[in-house]
């Protein structure tokens, strides 16, 4: 299974969420797919995407947030999944891309190549919501179904250790930060419109 | 426990009136009744965080949320924050306003936090974070706004260290 697979197959759906990505393959792959302002690449601090939704998410309980997560990632961070755990956000859906490797620095295999099990890591923190996914037909239907929920979902993909030629795209981090910060603005201000009643 | 529960409601109360609506926090014992009021206060969202560089990604988010956000921590906490302070706050220029216990200086007689108090404040130069001790009763108030403002104006972490003679009543 392909990660840049599984991101088309959801592509149309991230469009009503909040996207929070890794740095790497992750960001390069979706952005190839087409950007969108409410796309935010988090493109250093390994292991702080999945905090960064949790913010988002108990501070906009009314919009769905989606975290595009990594195995190397995830190794970085697997306290805070215990804090997603703790405060169970029910708007969240976090997706942890698992190619057993840390691609992007040459391919070194991390911990899950050798049998560490991320789906199981993330039921004993008490993420109410788990499954690892082997096909693009699995992944889109439990993506789209956690979307759809109201329940905290990790979904573990496993994906080959493939990715783009380049890391890099031309859209700068500052440009990114201040277009999703507005983004969220503006779903505020629409929430503010009163109703016209007519 | 001599933590003082006075000025711990005084920064508090100075918190509140920055409009503050989530504070995340790792244990520590000074920060004891900080936690407690946090965490009885309805309009509070209290995030207890396994390390302190969760606060890093949890109060970005919360900006971009439009929500103000304290980080309460110890120092050895600001030590294990910064990768997340140098690539995410910095990088992507996010306001954070982080109380930081100042373990380890002079009084302190926990031998195991001597060493994290030696390299407080040379890392917070070497990182170029505004800081500014809390240390009086009458004073914090204006520091925590100033410090609030600095940070959401300039984009930036600022620091605020919360002094013995402020917390511990011997």
């Amino acid at each position: 299974m392909l990660r840049i697979d599984c991101l088309r197959s959801v592509y149309s759906g991230l469009e009503s969420c909040l996207v929070v990505t890794i740095m790497g393959a992750v960001a390069a792959e979706l952005q190839s797919l087409g950007h969108r302002p409410n796309f935010f690449y988090l493109q250093h601090a390994m292991g702080l995407a999945s905090s960064t939704g949790l913010g988002l998410s108990l501070c906009l309980p009314e919009q769905k947030i989606v975290v595009l997560d990594g195995d190397g990632s995830i190794l970085m961070n697997l306290g805070g999944l215990t804090t997603l755990a703790r405060y169970r956000p029910n708007n969240l859906v976090h997706v942890i891309f698992d190619n057993e490797s840390l691609l992007s620095v040459g391919g070194f295999p991390t911990a899950t190549a050798s049998g560490t099990d991320l789906e199981g890591i993330a039921r004993a923190s008490g993420i109410p919501h788990v499954a690892t996914l082997r096909s693009v037909e699995e992944f889109n239907a439990a993506v789209t179904h956690a979307i759809q929920g109201d329940v905290l979902t990790a979904l573990v993909a496993k994906v080959e250790a493939t990715g783009p030629s380049t890391y890099h795209t031309d859209l700068a981090l500052l440009e990114n930060r201040f277009q999703f910060q507005r983004y969220i603005q503006s779903l505020a201000s629409q929430d503010r419109r009163p109703t016209r009643k007519g | 426990m001599p933590v003082s529960e006075t000025n711990s409601r005084l920064i508090y109360e100075a918190l509140k009136r920055c409009d503050i609506r989530l504070m995340s926090a790792v244990p520590e014992t000074w920060l004891v009744h900080l936690i407690r009021m946090g965490d009885e206060d309805p309009d509070m969202i209290l995030v207890r965080l396994a390390k302190e560089e969760e606060a890093i990604g949890i109060s970005a988010g919360a900006h971009f949320a439009g929500v103000r956000s304290v980080l309460l921590m110890q120092n050895h906490g600001f030590l294990a924050a910064i990768n997340g302070i140098v690539s995410f706050a910095h990088l992507y220029k996010i306001p954070l306003l982080m109380l930081i216990s100042y373990r380890g200086s002079f009084g302190e007689r926990d031998p195991w936090q001597t060493q994290g108090g030696n390299v407080t404040e040379p890392l917070l130069r070497a990182l170029g974070i505004p800081h500014a001790f809390l240390q009086g009763p009458d004073t914090l108030a204006q520091r925590i706004q100033g410090a609030h403002a600095l940070a959401e104006s300039s984009l930036q972490p600022v620091a605020l260290l919360l002094t013995r003679e402020l917390m511990w009543e011997e």
